[in-house]
């Protein structure tokens, strides 16, 4: 079963992130060469990242261990006659390093009427301009498999708000239609009046083009109780029967949610969900008997850590 | 890293328990399922003191319990907060540290001049205290009042590493009192420091929990009608900016500690009616701002940041982290006083009690309204648009201290055509550039220009520019038109008077206690930006973090004028070792000296700075977690 694959596929990239989040954290306190510590301490790892290139910074300042160590007597000395001289050879002062972080976002992950089902997550790796994001979504209809896709992208910080990425896209291979890679660069941040935006332009390895443009907008109704409409839209430059997806404005989703945040990182949903096929692609659903619009109630989690 | 403990995903208990930790523990335990409630807040010993000029100081881990969890914070000879230590004018100091920790350590004098090699900042100070090391620190006592020491290393301010220094003059004390105490605020976490700074590179507003809501907007717009809300609304919503951002930690998950008792614990100190006591107030928390009053009491500021001052009478003040400020009090009453110290934001508070008799305790008073950024807080300077800001927009207070500061220069307060006039152009183009201008400097280029210069002791002429390297994705605001913060109580506080009838302590009160020393005006003026983005919580100086940047050099003996402009909507505290920064307050005569000098939002302010110490010397923001960006090396060469 297709789904299952991507289902264990994404399990085991969940848990790998965390591994290497975990193995971060161990090279961290490699770094500082001790992995004892006092039983039911859980926070004197006080070292943040202390790898990477961040020491080169430091190249200028290096001094001659010896005289470091002079120092490290920690005796007096007359403040005229200071120079430079104290200053150590492998500064490990913790404010210079940038930490890098992993953060799973379980964007909804939801059981829908109509025996559907939806899963919409991203991960990123990395720091404060540079970072790896997977972002996944797969949807069942009535018992099978819709969509499945991952994109694996490079992100760069280009303005305050707004991130580049580029990178590959594949959707999986199901009941209808072939697996397929597309290439991805897109735009996501977050636009005036706190629309969470992503948009992306995907050729895929055959010549077909496609974009797609989500908005997301959070609504406090108190601090924890948070509604939440959001809309999709998918276009493609071309008509291809073996997708059912038409040229021009392909499909639209939109839904509406309604979480509880028990915390900030943990809040179940209910909401509704819209649907609508246009153009071609309707006309290939209505050939097919199928329907081009639907509406389903969903039931949810969103979830970061 | 253990990860037993700290669940990724919380419970919901946990969560409201933890909502409560902010104000009170006890409270807290209410809410609690009954399994969990046998394990209740422990009391935690007031700190110790220590006198003489020998010391031996072990740094351990030391088991807490302030909220009815099980932490494990790091202590100073088995307390937190640390000894508080007390020397004496004159003499010369020996502490033996050792690090009994399975990482790093140091302690840093904070406040205290003395040789670099002394001031235990890792990394440029000393290379750290090993686990298992000792490091003696020895240097001479050349100042007296109320200091502290922290460690400099990794987050550990945060878990308890933190402890007051009193040093009694050589002379005898012009302040007349008949006893004293220190009163050290703090903020426990049982959140890991490393936890918090992740979720909020993760998600700037995680802690935040009075974002605007619907109810909000319905208030507003009953109120106002939907055209001025949305005129009001607009300008917040292009810039993606939240006027209630006011502390990037707060009581969601801090509990606000005094001498190392939470609220409910309630540090006591006692007095004798008729008596002057002396409260030396230090702010000693990672990441929050209190607002201190003692209801019945007013309170009488004889010093700041260990410098004795003129003295002012006031109600209420706000301490930024990492400064001091001593008050004399004179309780004429029997009865109980609440020392009440709550945060900028009114998201918990720190209390304690001074009473005549332990048994009796004061009423502790509800927190002020929380307030709300302005326009004047993003460095726009169009202050008086309609109802923003909960009256924080004073006009004219901006007046009356704009004149004040082009006493030295040209007239005509804020406008841009004086600036124009200034030809900023060639002559001290480099100036304001001063991170670049920064790294040749001691270069002659950069002495002598002293034309545009505003006179010492009435801050800066100098217009604000904004450097190329501030417009990258760092950065998320640039003050367009900023004022100066110098008369400016803050925000929360700007309205006290015709709201409360308080007396609130602005820096334009304060007036050192003796002349002036240096009385040279600077040769040169460095302008810098406090930068930052608060949805991807990076902070820095002129758009560039610490580590990408270049050191400030300073040559050794001259006389500068350093210019911080608030890019950012927050309230930093901007702290240089080794060197006062001499507060511009309009009086060349008596300019106080500060370690600490709380910068407010989207303003300007200007010290000067006698660079009279060489070697490497760390200045940055105070707030733990802004430091690891807004940061730089100062080096006197």
């Amino acid at each position: 079963m297709k789904l299952k694959t991507l289902v264990i596929f994404c399990t085991a990239l969940t848990a790998q992130l965390a591994m290497a989040q975990e193995g971060m954290e161990h090279h961290k306190h490699a770094t500082h060469g001790s992995e004892t510590a006092p039983a039911g301490d859980d926070r004197q790892a006080v070292q943040l990242q202390q790898e990477g290139d961040a020491h080169t910074g430091h190249a200028g300042h290096s001094m001659p261990g010896g005289e470091a160590h002079a120092a490290h007597q920690g005796h007096m000395q007359q403040p005229a006659a200071q120079t430079l001289e104290h200053a150590p050879d492998a500064p490990d002062h913790v404010m210079d390093h940038e930490v890098l972080l992993t953060k799973v976002t379980i964007d909804q992950l939801e059981v829908r009427e109509h025996e559907g089902a939806a899963l919409e997550g991203s991960a990123w790796f990395g720091g404060d301009l540079n970072k790896l994001w997977l972002k996944t979504e797969v949807e069942r209809e009535e018992g099978s498999t819709e969509n499945a896709e991952l994109q694996a992208l490079y992100s760069r910080a280009l303005t305050a708000y707004w991130d580049l990425q580029m990178g590959l896209r594949h959707d999986f291979e199901l009941e209808h239609g072939a697996s397929r890679n597309w290439g991805v660069i897109g735009l996501n941040g977050l636009a005036p009046y706190f629309f969470e935006v992503d948009s992306a332009l995907f050729v895929s390895e055959d010549g077909d083009t496609a974009l797609r443009l989500e908005a997301e907008y959070e609504l406090l109704l108190t601090q924890q109780w948070i509604l939440s409409p959001e809309v999709e839209m998918n276009f493609y430059g071309q008509d291809d029967p073996a997708t059912n997806t038409g040229a021009g404005l392909s499909d639209m989703e939109a839904g509406l949610r309604l979480r509880y945040e028990f915390t900030p990182q943990f809040a179940p949903y209910i909401g509704v969900n819209y649907e609508k096929k246009f153009g071609d692609t309707a006309d290939f659903l209505r050939a097919e008997g199928e329907p081009t619009g639907e509406t389903s109630l969903v039931v949810g989690l969103h979830a970061w850590f | 890293m253990r990860k037993t403990d700290r669940p990724q995903i919380e419970l919901p208990q946990i969560s409201r328990r933890r909502f409560v930790t902010g104000m009170a523990a006890g409270a807290a335990l209410l809410g609690m399922p009954a399994g969990l409630a046998a394990n209740a807040p422990r009391p935690n010993p007031a700190p110790q003191t220590l006198r003489g000029n020998r010391f031996d100081l072990n740094v351990n881990y030391m088991p807490v319990n302030f909220t009815g969890r099980e932490r494990t914070a790091v202590a100073v000879n088995g307390g937190v907060p640390a000894p508080i230590l007390r020397w004496k004018e004159g003499e010369t100091v020996t502490l033996n540290v050792t690090n009994h920790l399975a990482h790093d350590t140091s302690i840093h004098w904070h406040g205290l001049i003395l040789p670099s090699n002394m001031d235990g900042v890792p990394g440029l100070s000393f290379n750290g205290i090993k686990p298992g090391e000792t490091f003696t620190y020895q240097f001479p006592v050349t100042q007296s009042g109320t200091y502290w020491y922290h460690s400099h290393s990794d987050f550990q301010e945060q878990i308890g590493h933190y402890g007051a220094i009193v040093i009694d003059p050589a002379e005898p004390d012009p302040v007349a009192y008949d006893r004293d105490y220190v009163v050290m605020l703090t903020d426990w976490s049982d959140e890991s420091p490393q936890d918090i700074y992740a979720r909020l590179k993760k998600e700037g507003h995680y802690y935040n929990r009075r974002r605007r809501t619907a109810g909000d907007l319905w208030r507003d717009i009953r109120e106002k009608g939907v055209a001025q809300t949305w005129r009001e609304r607009e300008m917040w919503n292009e810039m993606r900016m939240s006027d209630r951002d006011i502390s990037d930690v707060t009581g969601y998950t801090y509990t606000y500690l005094m001498n190392g008792q939470t609220p409910d614990a309630n540090w006591t100190g006692l007095f004798r009616r008729g008596e002057k006591v002396r409260l030396r107030f230090i702010n000693g928390a990672a990441m929050s701002i209190f607002d201190i009053r003692i209801p019945g009491l007013k309170m009488t500021v004889v010093a700041s940041d260990g410098q004795n001052i003129e003295p002012v009478t006031v109600d209420e003040f706000r301490i930024g982290v990492a400064e001091t400020y001593d008050v004399v009090v004179e309780p004429a009453d029997d009865r109980a006083y609440t020392l009440f110290a709550q945060t900028i934001d009114r998201s918990g508070y720190a209390r304690g009690t001074l009473t005549p008799d332990p048994s009796l305790r004061a009423e502790v008073p509800a927190m002020d309204y929380a307030p709300v950024l302005g326009h004047r807080d993003m460095g726009m300077a169009h202050g008086q648009h309609g109802g923003h800001s909960m009256g924080g927009n004073t006009g004219g207070m901006d007046h009356s201290q704009h004149a004040g500061h082009d006493m030295g220069g040209s007239t005509g307060g804020m406008d841009h055509s004086q600036h124009a006039g200034h030809s900023m152009g060639g002559s001290t183009g480099g100036m304001d550039h001063s991170q670049h201008a920064g790294h040749n400097m001691g270069g002659p280029a950069m002495v002598g220009k002293t034309g545009n210069l505003g006179r010492a002791g009435f801050g800066s002429n100098a217009p604000v520019r904004h450097h190329p390297t501030e417009f990258g994705p760092g950065v998320d605001m640039r003050a367009e038109m900023p004022m100066s913060g110098l008369q400016d109580p803050g925000i929360g506080l700007r309205d006290h008077a015709e709201r409360y009838n308080r007396r609130v302590l602005t820096y334009a009160d304060i007036r050192n206690l003796t002349p002036t020393i240096d009385r040279r005006e600077p040769t040169r003026e460095i302008q810098l930006h406090l930068t930052g983005n608060m949805e991807r919580y990076m902070w820095s100086m002129n758009g560039i973090k610490f580590s990408d940047a270049e050191p400030l050099v300073l040559k050794y003996g001259e006389r500068v004028r350093v210019h911080l402009v608030n890019d950012t909507m927050m309230t930093h505290p901007i702290h240089l070792h080794g060197m006062w920064s001499e507060l511009e307050t309009g009086d060349p005569e008596y300019i106080p000296r500060k370690h600490t000098v709380l910068v407010q939002p989207g303003s300007t302010i200007s010290y000067l700075v006698t660079a009279d110490a060489y070697g490497r010397w760390a200045y940055h923001c105070h707030l733990l977690y802004h430091m690891p960006g807004m940061f730089r090396e100062v080096r006197v060469v």
